[in-house]
C-alpha cells in the first residue's frame, strides 16, 4: 500500500520523561484515521511531532517517501500538512474572516484564495454571517469551525485535528463531525485525534489506540468498535 | 496615517509642514524650531521601536540602544576622535546597517522568549550598550567614556552643509530649519515604510505572531525569520535616527541612551497608539512637546500664583507629565489613536474574557 505518511518507531521525551515509546502508524492518501486514547497517552504529541511543533528524540518520518525530521513547521505547511491545534488556537483578536485569510498565508494567488475563502463560508454558513466578528467573541464550537476552515485555507492534503469535541455541547459535536466526513469526502486526507472514542470510530475508517505512550491496538473502525478491550476501556461497555 | 486622502488635502498638509519652522520660529522662537527637530527625530524612533511593539508584539525596553549605535557609528566615523571625516552618505547608512546588525544580535538570543522576560533581557541589553560606551575609552580609546565624543562633524552634502546658514534671495535660513528639513525628508519615509509594512505580508504574519505564535506557525509563518526581521527593522529606524542626532548635535555621550530614554519612546508608541502609524506620531509629538512646555510655564505660573517659585520646575515636569501618562492610559487604554485593531481588541477584551470563561464552564461539564 502506498502511504502518504509513514511513521516509524517514533519516540520523544520531555525531559527525562518517555511521552512516546516507539510508534508506528501509517495513513494511505484520502484515509480518515483516528487515534484514541486517554489523557496524557500521547495523542498530541503525536501530532505536534508530525507538524513539527516538538521534535522527537528518534525514529522515522516519512511524507509522501520523503523525510520530514529536518523539515521546520512553516515548511510542511507548504508541503500539504496542515494541524487544527488543540484548543483550536484561533486568533481571538483578529475578525473571523482575517483568521481565514491568516490560513492562506503560504499562498500567493489571489483569485485562488477568495474562491477557497467562498467555499468556507458554504461549508460553514454560521462563519459567513459572522465574518466581521472577532473570532474570541465567538462560541466554543464556531471557533472549531474557524480553526478547522482556516487549516483548509492552505488547502492541505494533510488534515490533522486535535480533539476537535472537547469542551462542545453534543449538538455542535455531532455538525462538527458531519462536517468532518464532508472535508473527508472531498478528498482531503485527515488524522483525527479524539477522546471521544465511540464518535471517532464511528467517523474513521481505521483507528490506532494509543495507551500511555505506545499503540496498543489498531485496526479499522468496525473491528476496534467491536474489540473487548476497547469497548472496556473506552466505550463504557 | 489616513488623514489626507485626497490630493487638496495632501497638499495642503504638505504646506504647512513646509512653512511650520518659520511659523513655530516667527511665533515661539528659535528655541522651538530645535524642539520640532528633536520632535522628528523622536517620531522616527518612536515608527521603529512600533514595529517592534506594535507589530510584532515584542516589549523592547532597550529600543534606545539602537539609537546609540546609529549615534556613535556617526561620532567615530565623522569626529576628531580618530580623524576621520566620511561623508553623512556613507557614515549615515553604514550606521542604519550596523544597528540592523545588532538588532539580529539582541533578537536571536530571545527568540524563545516573550512578555516579561524578554522585557527584561531587551532591558539589559540596552544598559549593556550604554556600559561599554561609557567605558571603551581603556586600554585604547575609542569611545572617549562618559566625556562622549564633541565636534562631530554637521550633517552634510557635498558643500551644503545643514549645519550653517543660509540666504536665499535675502531671506534667511537657519541650521535649525535646515535639519528640519532633512529630518522631515526622513521622517516621510521612515512613515512610508512603515506603512508599506503593516499592509504587506510580512505585517500579517507579525500580527499572527502578535497573537498565537504556534498558531502563527501552524500557518506556514517562519515565525523566527519574521521576528529577526522585526528586530532588524526596527534597529535600522533607531540607527538612522541616531546618525542624524549626533549631526545634529555635534556631541554624543553616553548618558544620551539611558534607560529613561527607551522607556520615553515606548511611551510615545503607547500613548500614541501602538500598531497605528498615526497615533505613534502623535505619541512623538506630544511627549516632546508637552516636557517643554511644562518647563517654560512652571516657573512663570508659580510666580504668578504664589508670588515665588516654591517647586523646581524641571521636578514639576516629570510630576506632570507622569500624572499625564496615567490620565491617558485609564481613559484611553488603547491609546490616544489607535489603530482599528487595538481599538477593537480593547472594545472586545470583555467578551472575549467572558468567551473564555464560558468555554472552560462548558469544558467541565
Amino acid at each position: 500500500m502506498n502511504h502518504l505518511l509513514e511513521v516509524e518507531n517514533l519516540k520523544v521525551s520531555y525531559g527525562g520523561i518517555q511521552a512516546l515509546k516507539g510508534i508506528n502508524l501509517s495513513i494511505a492518501a484520502g484515509e480518515l484515521v483516528t487515534l484514541i486514547g486517554s489523557n496524557g497517552a500521547g495523542k498530541t504529541t503525536t501530532l505536534k511531532v508530525l507538524a513539527g511543533l516538538l521534535h522527537p528524540a528518534s525514529g522515522k518520518l516519512q511524507y509522501r517517501d520523503r523525510s520530514l525530521l529536518h523539515v521546520p513547521a512553516h515548511r510542511r505547511v507548504v508541503n500539504g500538512i496542515a494541524l487544527v491545534p488543540e484548543g483550536r488556537g484561533i486568533f481571538a483578536r483578529l475578525t473571523v474572516e482575517e483568521n481565514l485569510l491568516m490560513g492562506a498565508y503560504i499562498r500567493g494567488d489571489k483569485a485562488g484564495i477568495a474562491d477557497d475563502l467562498e467555499r468556507q463560508y458554504v461549508l460553514f454558513p454560521r462563519l459567513a454571517e459572522r465574518r466581521t466578528q472577532l473570532a474570541g467573541t465567538l462560541s466554543g464550537g464556531e471557533q472549531q469551525m474557524v480553526a478547522m476552515a482556516r487549516a483548509l485555507m492552505s488547502r492541505p492534503e494533510l488534515l490533522m485535528l486535535d480533539e476537535p469535541s472537547m469542551g462542545l455541547a453534543p449538538l455542535m459535536v455531532e455538525k462538527i463531525f458531519e462536517t468532518i466526513r464532508g472535508i473527508s469526502i472531498q478528498g482531503v486526507t485527515i488524522l483525527l485525534v479524539e477522546q471521544n472514542a465511540r464518535l471517532a470510530l464511528e467517523t474513521a475508517q481505521r483507528g490506532y489506540v494509543l495507551e500511555s505512550g505506545a499503540i496498543s491496538l489498531s485496526g479499522t473502525a468496525g473491528e476496534l468498535l467491536g474489540s473487548d478491550a476497547v469497548q472496556q476501556a473506552y466505550l463504557g461497555a | 496615517m489616513r488623514l489626507h486622502r485626497s490630493s487638496s488635502g495632501r497638499f495642503a498638509f504638505a504646506a504647512v509642514l513646509l512653512v511650520l519652522p518659520f511659523v513655530i520660529d516667527a511665533l515661539l522662537g528659535h528655541g522651538w524650531v530645535r524642539i520640532a527637530d528633536f520632535a522628528l527625530l523622536y517620531i522616527m524612533l518612536a515608527l521603529g521601536l512600533n514595529i517592534v511593539v506594535g507589530y510584532a508584539g515584542l516589549l523592547d525596553l532597550g529600543y534606545i540602544a539602537f539609537f546609540a549605535v546609529g549615534a556613535y557609528t556617526y561620532a567615530l566615523l565623522g569626529s576628531p576622535q580618530f580623524g576621520l571625516h566620511w561623508p553623512m552618505w556613507v557614515v549615515l547608512p553604514l550606521g542604519a546597517l550596523i544597528a540592523c546588525g545588532f538588532g539580529v544580535l539582541l533578537g536571536a538570543p530571545t527568540l524563545k522568549l516573550r512578555g516579561d522576560y524578554l522585557a527584561i533581557v531587551t532591558l539589559g541589553f540596552g544598559e549593556i550598550i550604554r556600559i561599554f560606551l561609557n567605558n571603551l575609552n581603556t586600554p585604547v580609546n575609542i569611545t572617549n567614556g562618559p566625556q562622549g565624543i564633541s565636534a562631530i562633524d554637521p550633517l552634510q552634502i557635498g558643500s551644503f552643509s545643514f549645519g550653517s546658514s543660509y540666504e536665499w534671495l535675502g531671506f534667511r535660513v537657519d541650521d535649525v530649519h535646515l535639519h528640519y528639513y532633512l529630518f522631515l525628508a526622513f521622517t516621510l519615509l521612515v512613515i512610508f515604510v512603515s506603512r508599506r509594512l503593516e499592509d504587506s505580508r510580512i505585517g500579517r504574519a507579525w500580527v499572527a505572531i502578535r497573537e498565537d505564535e504556534v498558531a502563527a506557525s501552524a500557518m506556514g509563518i517562519n515565525t523566527r525569520n519574521i521576528k529577526l526581521l522585526a528586530f532588524a527593522m526596527g534597529a535600522t529606524f533607531g540607527g538612522i535616527s541616531g546618525g542624524l542626532f549626533a549631526g545634529f548635535q555635534g556631541f554624543v555621550s553616553p548618558e544620551s541612551f539611558s534607560l529613561m530614554e527607551s522607556v520615553m519612546v515606548l511611551c510615545m508608541v503607547v500613548l500614541g497608539g501602538m500598531g497605528n502609524v498615526g497615533g505613534v506620531v502623535l505619541g512623538g509629538i506630544l511627549l516632546v512637546v508637552l516636557p517643554e512646555l511644562f518647563r517654560n510655564a512652571a516657573g512663570p505660573v508659580q510666580q504668578a500664583l504664589i508670588g515665588r517659585v516654591v517647586l523646581d520646575p524641571e521636578s514639576l515636569r516629570m510630576l506632570m507629565f507622569g500624572m499625564a501618562l496615567i490620565l491617558v492610559m485609564l481613559w484611553r487604554p488603547a491609546g490616544l489613536w489607535p489603530s482599528t485593531q487595538r481599538r477593537r481588541e480593547f472594545a472586545a477584551e470583555d467578551s472575549v474574557l467572558q468567551q473564555e470563561q464560558e468555554t472552560v464552564y462548558d469544558a467541565r461539564k
